[in-house]
C-alpha cells in the first residue's frame, strides 16, 4: 500500500503509518510468489499453533479440576456453544466445528498482532475476505442444498403488501450479494485502522513536547484495541451464525 | 490536479465514519435507555445489541474504504 519513499520524508512522520501492513518474504527480498514464506504465512501459522496449543494440548489432560489453560479452552467452547445454538437453533449445532474454527482462528489471529512489532494478519482484506466468502458460498449451497428454491423465499418477503415485493426483493437480493464484502471488511476495517491510529500517536512521540500525551494516548488506544480484537471477533462469528440460521429456516 | 481532488475526496468520505457513529452510539443509548427499565431482559439481548452495532457499522466502514481507495488506489 504504501510505496517505500515515504520513510525517507524530511520533517514528517518518522515512518508512515501503513508501513507496517506491507507484506515482507521472510528471507531475501526476492519477487513474493504463491509458495514464499512471508510475514503473513509465518504469523497465520503462529495463529494455528497458539490454537493447537491452548484448544488440544490445554484440554488433553482432563482434569476435574481443570488448570487456568483448560479453563480458557473450556470457557470458549462453551461460549461458542451457546451462541451457535441460541442462534441457529438446535439443528445449527452440527456446523458448531467450523464456527468454533473461526472464531478462534480470528480471535487469536487478532490477539497475536497486537504484541509489538506482530504482523496483524486479519487486517488484510486477503485474509478476511476469503473467511467471508468462505461463508458466503457456504450459507448459499447449503440454503439451496436443505431448502430447494424455497430458499428463494428469503427475497421475497411475504409479510409486505403485493405492490412492494419486486421492490423489496431487489434491495434484498443487493442486500444478500453486499454481505461478503461488508463482513470482511468490517474486521479487516476496523483491525487495521486501529493498528493505523496507533502508529500515528507513536509518530507523534518523536516530538518531545507532546511525547506525554502520545505515550497516553498509544496507551489508551492499545486498551481500546484489545477489546475491538474481541468484539470484532465475536461479530464476525455472530454474522455467521445469522447467515447460517438464514440457510436453515429462510421464511421472511 | 487530480491527486489532490482525491484527498479531498477522501476527507469528505471521512465524515461518513463520523455519521456511522451517531448511528452505532443511537443503537447503543437505546439499548442501555431499555435495559435500565428491565435489566432483567438485557442480558438476554446483548447478541442482538452486537448485530444491530455491526450493521450500523458496516456503512461507516464502507465509507472508510472509499477514502483508503481514494488515497492509495485511484
Amino acid at each position: 500500500m504504501a510505496s517505500d519513499a515515504h520513510g525517507a520524508e524530511e520533517g514528517g512522520l518518522v515512518f508512515h503509518p501503513m508501513d507496517q501492513f506491507i507484506v515482507k518474504p521472510l528471507f531475501g527480498d526476492g519477487p513474493i510468489a504463491f509458495y514464499s514464506l512471508t510475514n503473513v504465512t509465518l504469523w497465520l501459522a503462529i495463529a494455528i499453533a497458539v490454537i493447537f496449543g491452548l484448544l488440544v494440548l490445554g484440554s488433553s489432560k482432563r482434569a476435574i479440576v481443570p488448570t487456568r489453560m483448560q479453563s480458557i479452552a473450556e470457557l470458549s467452547y462453551g461460549f461458542i456453544y451457546k451462541m451457535v445454538e441460541d442462534i441457529c437453533g438446535k439443528d445449527g449445532v452440527k456446523f458448531f466445528p467450523y464456527i468454533m474454527t473461526l472464531f478462534m482462528f480470528i480471535v487469536t489471529a487478532n490477539f497475536l498482532g497486537l504484541i509489538p512489532t506482530a504482523f496483524t494478519t486479519t487486517s488484510h482484506f486477503a485474509v478476511t475476505m476469503v473467511l467471508a466468502l468462505a461463508v458466503f458460498i457456504g450459507v448459499t449451497v447449503l440454503g439451496f442444498v436443505l431448502n430447494g428454491t424455497k430458499f428463494l423465499g428469503l427475497f421475497w418477503v411475504s409479510s409486505a403488501p403485493l405492490g412492494l415485493r419486486p421492490i423489496l426483493a431487489v434491495i434484498e437480493l443487493i442486500s444478500y450479494f453486499v454481505r461478503p464484502v461488508s463482513h470482511s471488511i468490517r474486521l479487516a476495517g476496523n483491525v487495521m485502522a486501529g493498528h493505523a491510529v496507533i502508529k500515528v500517536f507513536a509518530g507523534f512521540a518523536a516530538v518531545a513536547l507532546i511525547s506525554p500525551v502520545s505515550i497516553l494516548a498509544i496507551t489508551a488506544m492499545y486498551g481500546l484495541e484489545v477489546l475491538v480484537a474481541f468484539i470484532q471477533a465475536y461479530v464476525f462469528t455472530i454474522l455467521t451464525c445469522v447467515y447460517l440460521s438464514d440457510a436453515l429456516h429462510p421464511s421472511h | 490536479m487530480e491527486g489532490e481532488l482525491a484527498h479531498i475526496g477522501a476527507g469528505i468520505a471521512g465524515l461518513g465514519t463520523g455519521l456511522a457513529a451517531l448511528g452505532v452510539g443511537n443503537v447503543a443509548a437505546n439499548f442501555l435507555a431499555g435495559a435500565l427499565r428491565n435489566p432483567s431482559a438485557a442480558a438476554s439481548q446483548t447478541a442482538t445489541l452486537f448485530i444491530g452495532i455491526a450493521f450500523a457499522e458496516a456503512l461507516g466502514i464502507f465509507s472508510f474504504l472509499i477514502a483508503l481507495l481514494l488515497m492509495f488506489a485511484v
